[in-house]
């Protein structure tokens, strides 16, 4: 079994009102010096088999069509490897 | 012969019963249609009803565009069948690129639930040749991801093409780009809008008027002079 994380995020021109809303709230709970929150959704993925580049390959489009949708979200896929760091295997923008 | 207006329940969704009612006030045979439904039996037009279907979970819309009832909606939607989609089913249809664009959580964060008031900008849709261009009317609005967005390109495009369907009137209630409220394929076949017609179809509920009957009584005028 192996890990493929997909990271979604708004596209940057798209305003993101809940990033907003945390990053209003920081000075509040006395975190200065932040000046721009973004939010966006982490997919972890549990890979039977290889991940090869056929599979990685179906991954990416599932999360063109389905997990992002491309007319407002960018979208990165990575590999997780088994000590838990990541490695980027394609970007959509 | 009456006309056969298909109304989709998903997992999730809300008005399909008020969908299904106002279909039946203007004068057409309500057709309930199950999201595990390939068939659409033989239905004249699909209306998708307001909600949450799937819990909104991913994205507003975003699960119910692959449902099997979808396949068919989309197949026919393209071959001409008019499809109207109300707030969940607005979104349902930006998700699956029958209409252009996407929606957005509102700017303010904040459910809304009010009266709307909004302008007929295209009454030569399928589902509002009953308006005459510029008519104002006032309908429930309830939702929180109803932002509707697209790009600077795909904006002119819609006013360009006078694919801007409806207008929200007197204030935007959720940050939708250029006040848009509803937008119409290039066709006019297929209709998408937040606010909800379906809730103003009698006196005696909703905005206390049947400002929203017209898209109803529009669809069963164009399936009858078919």
């Amino acid at each position: 079994m192996a890990r493929v994380v997909v990271d979604v995020m708004l596209k940057p021109e798209i305003l993101d009102p809940q990033g907003q809303a945390v990053q209003r709230a920081l000075p509040r709970l006395g975190f200065q010096g932040i000046s721009d929150v973004r939010q966006g959704k982490r997919f972890e993925l549990e890979v039977d088999g290889p991940v090869d580049e056929a599979a990685l390959a179906r991954i990416h489009e599932l999360a063109e069509t389905f997990l992002a949708n491309t007319v407002i979200e960018d979208f990165v896929v990575k590999v997780e490897d088994a000590e838990g760091s990541e490695k980027v295997a394609g970007a959509a923008k | 012969m009456t006309a056969r207006i298909g109304v989709v329940t998903f997992p999730g969704t809300l008005d399909d019963r008020d969908t299904q009612r106002a279909v039946r006030v203007a004068g057409a045979e309500a057709v309930p249609l199950w999201h595990k439904d390939k068939d659409l039996k033989q239905v004249d037009a699909v209306v998708l009803p307001g909600g949450f279907s799937y819990g909104d979970y991913l994205r507003a819309g975003a699960i119910s565009r692959f449902s099997p009832v979808m396949e068919s909606v989309i197949e026919q939607a393209k071959a001409g069948m008019p499809v109207l989609g109300i707030c969940n089913g607005f979104q349902v249809l930006t998700e699956t690129h029958l209409l252009p664009g996407a929606m957005l959580r509102n700017n303010h964060l904040h459910f809304i639930c009010r009266d709307q008031k909004l302008r007929v900008e295209n009454a030569e849709t399928a589902w509002t040749a009953d308006y005459t261009a510029g008519q104002e009317i006032s309908v429930p609005l309830k939702n929180i991801d109803g932002q509707y967005t697209a790009d600077e390109r795909t904006l002119d495009m819609l006013e360009a093409e006078g694919r801007v369907a409806f207008r929200y009137l007197d204030m935007n209630p959720n940050g939708s780009l250029r006040d848009i409220a509803g937008i119409t394929n290039e066709a006019g076949n297929v209709v998408g809008l937040m606010p909800h017609p379906e809730h103003a179809v009698e006196p005696l509920v909703g905005t206390g008027r049947t400002d929203g009957l017209g898209f109803f009584t529009s669809i069963l005028k164009k399936l009858v002079n078919a």
